[in-house]
């Protein structure tokens, strides 16, 4: 049975790499967000509907953070001094709110896709 | 303080789940102490390695680090415990045959606890890094460390009494059941990691998304309420699935009961119809013999 469950695991990494190659990264259009004193700094961004974009956010806190929005389905850690990049998959037109989590009651922003 | 418990409550909550499926399905096992101890410590050790590192993670593979780590985490998560519920279903024969020759209880060696003991430590290693940058950071950004110490003691306590609650829960459940619904619910779990894990490789770009989400149940169930939360660490709740965490959670799902189902039978062909009906008898007798260990110990 081991080569079996072996073959399926085999089988399943194929389908992978299939799908991760068909979706090489595009240029897409991008935003910056920065997170200052536990605040995102544009707490408010106007993005384009229908679209895939990135999103860049900066953390210049001494302290981590927990990027989540559960109306976007993305949760990351962005670590002191640093950028992390999120993809956002094409949105309907709306807005889409999102916390930093280690410090809720601060960092309080949204996307608001036109 | 409050907003402190919560957060370390919800990441403890997915650590209990998992330990309370785990400690129940080895009950009357000998050694599953010691391996759920050791996959306790290395998740503990690992979560701080994990935590210490996290820029180092998150700066690699252009800034999709983090994600592909855990989605990886969660895969060989999802493989073991795949693995372990097929490997019991299979090996119930050769169980039930050893406690009846030699009487004696099930030997450590022969049921794969070091698998599931790794699931346990990477659980703990995912979900325990969290606490400790956030921790690290309530702390840094000058919370006194009293308030940090009460709200971390009152999240864990809540969330480990819900995993509690959970293991005496299933220890209820009558011998005959008892290893269909904790095979069912660690199948669940192990489809909610890869769904997690989906989630995370879609977002980096790695994987397509499909249509996105493919449902919304915020509104009947958010994830941000209890019952909720309590739904996702335990079968992988989610209120806005994508195309792609849909088709694995039910491909996962799909094939641990089609595999479950096939190692099930230990004769084939002409003998199918017998050897499965004794296949259950014999899966049925192995819950009786363990719940009757347990309940002596």
């Amino acid at each position: 049975m081991h080569k079996r469950v072996i073959r399926l695991s085999l089988m399943s990494l194929c389908v992978i790499g299939v799908f991760s190659s068909a979706a090489l990264a595009k240029e897409l259009k991008t935003f910056e967000i920065k997170i200052k004193d536990h605040r995102f700094v544009p707490s408010e961004i106007v993005v384009p509907a229908g679209e895939k974009i990135k999103l860049i956010i900066e953390n210049q806190d001494d302290t981590p953070e927990e990027f989540e929005s559960d109306s976007l389905r993305r949760e990351k850690i962005i670590p002191a001094h640093t950028k992390a990049q999120v993809f956002i998959p094409a949105l309907k037109p709306g807005e889409y709110s999102f916390v930093g989590e280690f410090h809720e009651e601060t960092a309080q922003g949204k996307l608001v896709a036109v | 303080m409050l907003s402190i418990s919560i957060i370390v409550f919800r990441e403890v909550l997915e650590i209990a789940m998992i330990l309370g499926v785990v400690m129940a399905v080895t009950r009357g096992l000998v050694g599953r102490r010691r391996w759920t101890a050791a996959g306790i410590l290395g998740g503990l050790l690992g979560s701080a390695v994990v935590a210490y590192f996290t820029g180092a993670i998150s700066n690699t593979l252009d800034g999709m680090g983090q994600e592909v780590f855990n989605a990886l985490v969660l895969i060989l998560a999802t493989g073991l415990i795949g693995w372990t519920v097929v490997w019991m279903k299979s090996h119930s024969a050769a169980l039930v045959r050893q406690i009846k020759d030699v009487g004696k209880s099930v030997a450590a060696g022969e049921v794969p606890l070091h698998m599931l003991s790794v699931v346990v430590g990477l659980a703990m290693l995912r979900e325990g890094s969290e606490i400790v940058l956030f921790i690290y950071g309530a702390i840094a950004s000058g919370t006194p460390f009293l308030s940090v110490l009460a709200g971390f003691t009152f999240g864990l306590i809540s969330g480990s009494a819900v995993g509690a609650a959970l293991y005496f829960g299933l220890l209820t459940i009558s011998p005959k059941h008892f290893f269909s619904v904790t095979s069912f619910l660690l199948i669940f779990l192990a489809a909610g990691m890869l769904l997690q894990a989906v989630g995370l490789l879609t977002a980096v770009g790695w994987l397509p998304e499909g249509i996105s989400p493919l449902w919304d149940t915020s509104a009947i169930l958010s994830e941000k309420h209890v019952l909720g939360q309590l739904a996702n660490a335990l079968f992988g709740y989610t209120a806005r699935p994508s195309a792609a965490q849909a088709f694995a959670y039910f491909a996962t799902v799909a094939g641990l009961l089609f595999l479950n189902h096939l190692y099930s039978q230990p004769g084939k062909g002409k003998n199918h119809v017998r050897s499965k009906r004794k296949s259950n008898e014999q899966t049925h007798l192995l819950g009786l013999v363990i719940y009757g260990r347990s309940s002596n110990t």
